[in-house]
């Protein structure tokens, strides 16, 4: 079986993926792969999605010529895929649109999310209202107060936010919230995951909502440059933004390059690196590489952005890296920092700060490469949610860690 | 026949439903669970469940979160655990079934943890994130290695559902009553009986029930309904209620006892 092709019926991407839940939730994933699989074979659903990414979301998203970025760091041609400029400000929002054309199949008339910092909260809470559907996002007591704006956001929106205290009140205790949310409410809920994490058939769903992506990215590129591309390069935290954009290239000799949040930098133990010094485990529903200790116990991740502030990973990503197929690095707060910057003041775009690591990746291996070389970078979501925070941290003021906006 | 079963057959010999009390080891240390392991013997269980703590319980509600916390805080590990089984041992043959979440599994090594729990007295393993389908590998071990492995059945597990887990669960099924994570509740679940009675339509292996039961009449229900009753939660709010107090294990050896005569009472 090819890395196309995958997962497997039971979901699985090599040794990755499955469906390690509590039994409560298995019929309920049963029946929203079978929806799924309906919904994929009808041409009225192809239809329906196709109409809100394009009327709603405002896509295709440009892909974007970075004329002043490839200047000034002298090397590979550098293209920016646009997610930034979708209704919401970041990718998420394709995901949620078709997974709540989802739930409108299958007659729930409650959705529930995590967010980390708020992209996917926002994105969930936009559909929801657009919808008329009754929206419970959960949401870390720490990054609530860090992300007021967005609490407002989705608040103003008609849905309810509920405050988790449990753990390190970040990403990781809301989907433990979320998730048992939805084992006490499966009948009448659907629970949209907001990142290729979690449960079969999750990572494979949210896959293919993000993959639009890709597929305009490849058309795209091949329009202005009559070729592929030589690199792509993504943010992961999760893992959706990088995927979305990688999955239609698979099968090209493309190299695909995931960044992850180094933090304060790999030696420090305050890192987001779950690719690069995670070992696989079970965590949120399925097996793959995780952050955790030697008695596996779940370890809590640190990066700048909120959105990477993770200690899990999609499973596909981890088959894609023992595979070979992808690799993954990583770049600390500091530099994409640096980047976040960059971008702002020589292209007067201010990205995410999930997507400033991407941008980070290209300023290290665009002036090593050739200039008839290509880049694509996910540009997954705009920076307007971290300006504050990053304001603080130039000032000196060090927040560091202190949320950023979930849209990796 | 390993303890489990001999267990809940000398039981239903006798007429009488299982008392299975859960407890989070290491909380709020090691040596307090093995003596409360032999007080909860002492006082009427049957067999005895003895969690094992986990950074991201997502099956349980606040109370097990909070035991778990408490005991990780302490250091507790699943390696711990099982040196703790095996002292133990020493001085009780309760059936103990380790209850876990599938990662620290993982992290131990399947072959590894069966090997060492066996050896250790533990009889089995219940991993409430591991559904039958994922479960071959350690349902392998655990039968190499003379563990059961049980596996759980929900109030939203279709006919199809109950039927898997039946022919993959050893020792009993456990029976989640209601639609939810674990914590203690009023009363019963609506439906349960339905429920069980579907389950029972599927298999002939003992039915134990749990999640939500709290108090000695609810407990009595249960037994009318199952073979075994199985309460966690409320044991842990006892805990709570007397903890750093020098009756904390007497407080939760009557606390057992009430659900003993509850059960014994309720039973049909």
């Amino acid at each position: 079986m090819t890395a196309i092709t995958l997962p497997d019926q039971r979901g699985h991407f090599g040794i990755f993926g499955g469906r390690y839940v509590p039994e409560t939730l298995m019929t309920a994933l049963d029946e929203l792969l079978e929806v799924y699989e309906a919904a994929k074979g009808d041409p009225d659903f192809e239809e329906e999605f196709r109409y809100y990414l394009r009327d709603y979301v405002g896509r295709p998203s440009p892909l974007y010529y970075a004329e002043r970025l490839t200047q000034t760091l002298g090397g590979a041609r550098i293209y920016l895929k646009r997610e930034d400029l979708n209704h919401t400000g970041a990718h998420k929002i394709n995901n949620t649109i078709g997974q709540i054309l989802l739930t409108r199949r299958m007659k729930k008339p409650r959705v529930i999310a995590e967010t980390g910092a708020g992209q996917h909260g926002v994105a969930t809470a936009t559909v929801a209202a657009r919808f008329g559907l009754e929206c419970d996002v959960y949401m870390g007591s720490e990054d609530m107060e860090r992300q007021a704006l967005n609490v407002f956001r989705m608040r103003l929106m008609g849905s309810r936010v509920i405050a988790v205290d449990a753990g390190s009140r970040t990403l990781k205790d809301a989907l433990n919230e979320a998730l048992r949310d939805w084992a006490t409410n499966v009948r009448h809920t659907h629970y949209i995951i907001g990142s290729v994490a979690g449960p079969h058939p999750f990572p494979m769903l949210v896959r293919d909502f993000q993959s639009v992506i890709g597929r305009e990215a490849r058309e795209q590129v091949l329009e202005k440059e009559g070729r592929l591309p030589d690199v792509l390069v993504a943010c992961v935290g999760g893992g959706s933004n990088a995927i979305g954009l990688f999955h239609p290239f698979l099968g090209d000799g493309v190299r695909l390059v995931g960044v992850e949040g180094a933090g304060h930098g790999l030696d420090t133990g305050m890192h987001a690196a779950t690719l690069g010094l995670g070992t696989p485990g079970v965590l949120h529903g399925a097996m793959s590489y995780t952050g955790q200790d030697a008695n596996g116990q779940i370890q809590v991740a640190h990066s700048v952005s909120a959105g990477l502030d993770y200690p899990g990973v999609g499973p596909e990503h981890s088959y894609l890296k023992d595979s070979g197929r992808a690799e993954y690095v990583s770049v600390t707060d500091d530099e994409a920092l640096e980047a976040f910057e960059l971008l702002s003041r020589v292209e007067g775009i201010i990205p995410a700060l999930e997507s400033a690591h991407a941008i980070a990746h290209i300023a290290r291996i665009a002036p090593e490469m050739d200039r008839e070389e290509v880049i694509v970078a996910g540009l997954s979501g705009r920076g307007d949610k971290d300006v504050e925070q990053v304001d603080g941290l130039l000032a000196g003021n060090d927040e560091r860690g202190e949320g950023g906006g979930g849209a990796e | 026949m390993n303890r489990i079963e001999e267990t809940f057959a000398s039981l239903k010999s006798a007429g009488r439903k299982a008392l299975i009390p859960y407890v989070m080891a290491g909380d709020p240390d090691l040596e307090t669970t093995a003596a409360l392991v032999i007080e909860l013997d002492r006082r009427g269980a049957d067999l005895v469940e003895l969690g094992v703590p986990f950074s991201d319980p997502i099956a349980d509600g606040p109370t097990i979160q909070r035991a778990a916390l408490r005991a990780l805080n302490q250091g507790t590990t699943l390696r711990a655990i099982v040196d703790t089984v095996a002292s133990i041992r020493k001085q009780s043959t309760i059936p103990i079934v380790l209850m876990t979440y599938y990662n620290p599994v993982l992290a131990y090594g399947i072959g590894d943890l069966c090997r060492d729990a066996a050896r250790a007295g533990v009889d089995g393993l219940i991993v409430p994130d591991l559904p039958p389908e994922e479960g071959t590998e350690l349902s392998d071990a655990c039968r190499r290695h003379g563990l059961t492995v049980v596996f759980l059945v929900a109030p939203t597990s279709t006919a199809a559902r109950i039927e898997l887990v039946s022919r993959h669960t050893t020792g009993f099924v456990y029976c989640v009553s209601l639609t939810g994570v674990t914590g203690a509740r009023g009363k019963l679940a609506d439906g349960v009986d339905a429920f069980m009675a579907q389950v029972r339509s599927h298999t002939d292996r003992p039915l134990g029930l749990g999640f939500g039961i709290s108090s000695p009449e609810q407990a009595g229900e249960a037994a009318c309904l199952a073979d075994g009753v199985i309460v966690g939660s409320a044991i842990i709010n006892v805990m709570e209620a007397h903890a750093g107090e020098s009756d904390m294990l007497r407080s939760v050896g009557e606390y057992a006892a009430s659900l003993r005569r509850g059960i014994d009472k309720g039973r049909r």
